[in-house]
């Protein structure tokens, strides 16, 4: 018998009992929808958090003064700065593993246009700080060290600020903002950067070299460097090998003993990044075993089914083989018929799996990810659980004898 | 004279059945010629259904020979017995062994399947062959809209489609009345005449009187072999295809 009226007659007796063919593919259903929504989810999630990431710079690493309570108010004992200009200049100089380092130093302050007025973060640093965060000049330049050298009191603008002060698209380049009461020179606006992970606004800052910062802003400590240093590692590895020299390099220069704690803090966020990622695996490997066992069910479903169904049908083997049905096309017939169950199974499957993603991409706010090739697999895999499944009860059917199938009743 | 169609030498088939061995078939040796209308008469157990199934292709048996068209059968794979009941047999059996929900043309293309037959030449011949058994105009009518009769020349035309050489009916008036009967028995005198060799199983005598050739069964030997005047049957198909 030819492969298409092999599929015709068995597309024909799984439509004659529509609902027991509808609940025995209901398994497997089940199982391709869990593996599309789960790779999707994981698709959309790891995306997401690769993009926030990617938006403070994968390869940074971030050095913190001593308060390691991280986010609480200075002062206290212990918590007095620890980070020195030296050590920035040692960073930059001596370790493999860094490309290049900066100080930032910042306060929240009004800032000024002719007619509008902004609180916004106010961030002294140097220009190595935009390379260390891959952060662009979209409009004018960038200030440079130059102007750090000879304290200039110019500014460069984040989108939030240029929007809020001087309207969206507005060309603020040459205009004087005010900070504190101090006219700065607006040389460049930074590109558009997005929220952090937590949601803060990168776009809402005004940088300043950091010597006018300390000059013109806010005084603070001569040689102690009273916010922290960003640093850009370099290579495979570079956060952790850059972590692990700054570290090193920071003990020897703090004469930290042995057993001494840190006086300072490195953060590494691809490590954060990397947690979430590990969320999102956890969720993903439980799916996958969701999607494993209703595969497994699902398939032991259709065996159940389709051996009900041979020995329902007996006498019509009976029939086919003595009208000239070869043992190999009796097998075929209800090979295909399983086949045909779980694939059917498999596609509403897939169906169901990018509704479920779609609904959660859109609950979220992810963008929906669908790879097609977890597709392909995901109906080769149900293909394969028919088959599987399958088998056995096709081959039952093909073995039976002809005389008794004729008699059965 | 002709070669025999079917020939059978010394043919016995023993079950066994835990120590029990059960001997249905003893010994038998018979020849049947193309065209000839032959009814195989016996109480059960006379052992006549097991040389159905043998006569079939079936089953093999458990010693001695079956030719068919002169060639030896006994000793074919699974996979030839079943192009010979393709090819060479048709089968007519007592409960008519239609597929239900499954139209009289469908079921009538059956055969046709499983020798590869192109989609328009099945429709062709199914069609030719329900219109040769009476029944060109219910194409398209399921089982369980059919009278018994219609049911069994559907089957009939099954049986037919594939152009056999030989046909075998198993008790095929069983389940009909008798007038039923005589329209079956008429189509099978018909088709004797144009040299298909119809092979009938039957306990009933006044059916076997239809026949050309009674062959009598008992514990599993052949008893008597006789060959007759067959009563003509009437058909009266036409009335009865439209009631």
């Amino acid at each position: 018998m030819s492969w298409l009226m092999t599929l015709r007659v068995a597309l024909r007796a799984l439509a004659r009992n529509k609902l027991r063919s509808f609940l025995t593919g209901l398994g497997v259903v089940i199982g391709v929808a869990a593996v599309i929504a789960m790779v999707a989810i994981g698709d959309g999630a790891k995306a997401r958090v690769e993009q926030t990431f990617a938006a403070i710079g994968s390869n940074m690493l971030l050095v913190l003064n001593g308060s390691s309570q991280g986010g609480g108010a200075m002062g206290g004992a212990g918590s007095l700065p620890s980070l020195t200009w030296d050590d920035l200049k040692a960073i930059q100089t001596e370790l493999s593993a860094v490309r290049e380092a900066a100080p930032v130093l910042r306060t929240g302050s009004q800032v000024m246009s002719e007619d509008a007025n902004w609180n916004t973060s106010i961030q002294g640093t140097t220009p190595d700080f935009l390379r260390v965060r891959s952060w662009p000049v979209v409009q004018g330049e960038a200030f440079t060290q130059t102007d750090v050298d000879g304290g200039m009191k110019v500014a460069l603008l984040g989108q939030t600020v240029v929007e809020k002060l001087y309207g969206r698209n507005a060309n603020p380049i040459g205009q004087v903002v005010r900070v504190k009461n101090i006219p700065f020179v607006i040389v460049g606006v930074l590109g558009k950067k997005g929220q952090s992970p937590f949601g803060q606004d990168y776009d809402d800052v005004l940088l300043v070299p950091v010597t006018t910062f300390q000059q013109k802003i806010s005084g603070g400590l001569k040689n102690y460097i009273a916010g922290s240093i960003v640093v850009s590692s370099r290579g495979e590895d570079g956060n952790a090998r850059a972590q692990q020299q700054v570290r090193g390099l920071l003990r020897d220069r703090h004469r930290l003993s042995v057993d001494a704690d840190d006086d300072f803090q490195i953060r590494n966020p691809s490590e954060i990044a990397s947690a979430q990622q590990e969320g999102t695996r956890t969720l993903t490997t439980l799916l996958m075993a969701i999607a494993a066992v209703s595969l497994l069910v699902g398939g032991i479903g259709i065996m159940n089914i389709m051996l009900v169904s041979v020995t329902e049908r007996t006498r019509e083997i009976g029939v086919r083989m003595a009208v000239g049905a070869r043992a190999r096309d009796i097998q075929l017939q209800f090979l295909v018929e399983a086949l045909a169950l779980a694939m059917a199974g498999g596609l509403i499957g897939v169906a169901t799996g990018l509704g479920i993603a779609g609904w959660l991409a859109s609950a979220f706010g992810w963008s929906m990810l669908v790879r097609p090739d977890v597709i392909l697999i995901a109906v080769g895999f149900s293909g394969l659980v028919g088959v599987g499944f399958g088998f056995y009860p096709a081959l039952k059917a093909s073995r039976l004898d002809p005389i008794t199938a004729l008699r059965f009743e | 004279m002709a070669e025999p169609l079917v020939r059978l030498e010394d043919v016995t088939k023993v079950y066994r059945m835990g120590d029990v061995e059960l001997r249905a078939l003893a010994g038998v040796s018979l020849e049947l010629m193309p065209g000839d209308f032959t009814a195989i008469m016996g109480a059960s157990g006379s052992g006549k259904s097991t040389m159905m199934n043998l006569l079939g292709c079936l089953d093999r048996p458990s010693s001695g020979r079956y030719l068919l068209e002169g060639q030896d059968v006994s000793a074919r794979s699974n996979d030839e017995l079943a192009r010979l009941r393709n090819q060479t047999l048709g089968f007519v059996f007592q409960n008519f062994n239609l597929l239900s929900r499954t139209s009289a043309l469908e079921n009538v293309e059956l055969p046709l399947l499983y020798s590869n037959v192109e989609a328009v030449e099945r429709h062709a011949r199914a069609r030719e062959a329900l219109e040769r058994v009476g029944l060109g105009d219910r194409l398209d009518h399921h089982p369980n809209q059919m009278s018994g009769g219609q049911q069994q020349r559907v089957a009939i035309a099954r049986a037919l489609v594939n152009r056999p050489r030989i046909l075998l009916a198993d008790e095929p008036t069983g389940n009909l009345d008798s007038r039923t009967s005589e329209d079956v028995m008429a189509l099978f005198q018909e088709l004797g005449r144009t040299g298909i060799t119809v092979i009938l199983v039957t306990h009933e005598s006044d059916i076997a009187a239809y026949a050309a050739r009674v062959i009598t069964m008992r514990d599993g030997l052949v008893r008597s072999d006789v060959r007759q005047v067959p009563r003509a049957a009437t058909a009266q198909a036409g009335q009865e295809a439209h009631p």
